[in-house]
């Protein structure tokens, strides 16, 4: 193997090797997957220098530790937290030089969930259906890092629109979902629908990348029986026979047969997936375009 | 035809009947082949299409509202032919539910033409139709929590068969040693939409 490589020392609660996903091939029962904070992947991508889609790590509450066999400029983002290369503090959201062999540590976030970490050049495992990305639910991708794994990297490319700095927005102390109501908001009772919209859900711990799970009132079904499976969109909100809302994130099935009340619009997922578990939940309706 | 709005670029399109699904299914392939329609995902399923991705959904939604969709075309392409050993763990109590002796469930299934009605679960995961009313059998009360890659199974009015192991709720009746999903072959899956299916019988080894 080249020195263009990324030692694994700490690998973290879950850490996953993402990009933006895999889209079209739904049909398939292939999900989507991808960096659920998708600008900070992308914002970190920028300040190494790498194309926006490069693949990244996205870690999980604890961080990681990295040793890379070369020298690489790599930037920390999403979910904030404690920098530090070889023991000396480094700066949280802009770019870091890390010697050959250094050790890169990223700590414990201090709020928010998922932390990324770009690396110049980006992690460059074989990719699959023109995707790097770890997918939980189906398997494909490589698997979640485990401490002493090696990751390739590529080669760093004429720096792209290279930022110093850049504002990320903090984590949420409340999230606020918008969401359109339907295909399947019929199949709850009228005063689930307006349970959904008006009382507060909080996180729920059992929240993973397929979902984020809710606690709160449960919704009641206006119809019984079961749906017939149908496909699923980013951001539907299922209700399962507990009555609890999950919002469906980038790691999601393609299919499924439980009635979708609403779905969320795409540019609050983010903050979703920086949402820890007790944050309050609103979800807020809102009309079709 | 009912045609539902989904989020913010998607429309979920309803029929009456799977057989109507997969028409329609045929046609809005053809209509982005031919590029009057763009969008990034074609996801068909028991009773519905979902679009995704829709670059103009407004119009994408006056044109399906107004469609006409002709049946499915003739059945043209190679049939996929999976060899099966049939020797599932459920194989009498699926004789016992249909009402026939063991070797007849092998006989019925493997002289039976199905069709990969849409794909989910997994990767390469194909739910088929073909089997008739009679011969649908209920999912097991308690599911697996592990059912071993290649089972070909039973559920509901649907045979799949299982591309890695998992856990699952069908009822099994046989193994193929056939590769359902390989992400290093293109195609990756064997078995997508559309894709006419028999299984061989190989014997119980």
């Amino acid at each position: 193997m080249t020195d263009r490589a990324l030692a694994v020392v700490r690998a973290g609660a879950l850490t996953t090797v993402q990009d933006t996903g895999r889209p079209g091939h739904a049909h398939l029962g292939v999900p989507r997957s991808g960096a659920l904070d998708a600008p900070a992947a992308a914002l970190v991508n920028r300040l190494v220098g790498n194309p926006p889609g490069a693949a990244v790590l996205e870690t999980t509450l604890d961080g990681c530790a990295l040793r890379p066999r070369s020298a690489v400029t790599v930037a920390v983002g999403g979910a904030p937290c404690p920098v530090a290369v070889d023991g000396r503090p480094a700066p949280w959201g802009a770019p870091v030089h890390v010697p050959a062999g250094a050790l890169l540590e990223v700590g414990t976030a201090v709020s928010g969930v998922r932390g990324y970490v770009a690396v110049s050049g980006g992690i460059a495992v074989e990719p699959v259906l023109g995707s790097r990305s770890t997918d939980l639910l189906s398997g494909l991708g490589p698997p979640p890092l485990r401490n002493g794994a090696v990751l390739p990297l590529g080669r760093p490319g004429v720096p792209h629109a290279r930022v110093d700095v850049a504002p990320q927005p903090a984590p949420p102390a409340e999230l606020v979902l918008r969401v359109t109501l339907g295909p399947r908001d019929d199949w709850c009772a009228p005063e689930a629908v307006r349970t959904f919209t008006s009382r507060a859900y909080r996180v729920s711990p059992a929240s993973n990348r397929i979902g984020l799970r809710t606690d709160g009132p449960a919704l009641t079904r206006a119809r019984t029986g079961e749906l017939p499976s149908e496909g699923m969109v980013l951001g539907a909100v299922q209700v399962p026979p507990d009555g609890r809302p999950v919002v469906f994130l980038a790691d999601h099935p393609t299919t499924g047969g439980y009635p979708v009340i609403g779905v969320v619009r795409a540019a609050d997922l983010p903050a979703a997936a920086q949402a820890r578990p007790g944050t309050p939940v609103r979800f807020v309706a809102v009309r079709h375009r | 035809m009912n045609v539902l709005r989904v989020g913010e670029d998607a429309l979920l399109v309803e029929v009456a009947s799977g057989e109507e699904a997969q028409a329609l299914h045929a046609e809005l392939l053809r209509r982005r082949a031919e590029g009057s329609l763009r969008a990034r995902e074609i996801v068909p399923a028991a009773r519905t299409v979902l679009l995704d991705g829709l670059a103009d959904r407004a119009r994408a939604l006056s044109e399906l509202s107004a469609a006409e969709v002709p049946p499915a075309p003739p059945r043209a392409g190679d049939v996929v032919e999976l060899p099966v050993r049939y020797d599932g763990p459920d194989l009498g109590e699926v004789a016992a539910h249909w009402g026939v002796p063991e070797p007849e469930v092998a006989r019925i299934h493997a002289g039976t033409e199905f069709r990969v009605a849409f794909c989910g679960f997994a990767p390469g995961f194909g739910y088929l139709t073909g089997l008739p009313a009679r011969y649908h059998v209920p999912r097991r009360d308690t599911p697996r929590t592990a059912v071993p890659a290649g089972s070909v199974a039973l559920a509901g009015p649907y045979t799949g068969v299982y591309p890695r192991s998992s856990p699952g709720g069908w009822r099994l009746i046989g193994t193929t040693d056939a590769v359902l999903w390989d992400h290093t072959r293109v195609p990756a899956a064997l078995l997508s939409p559309g894709t006419r299916v028999r299984f061989v019988d190989r014997g119980r080894s």
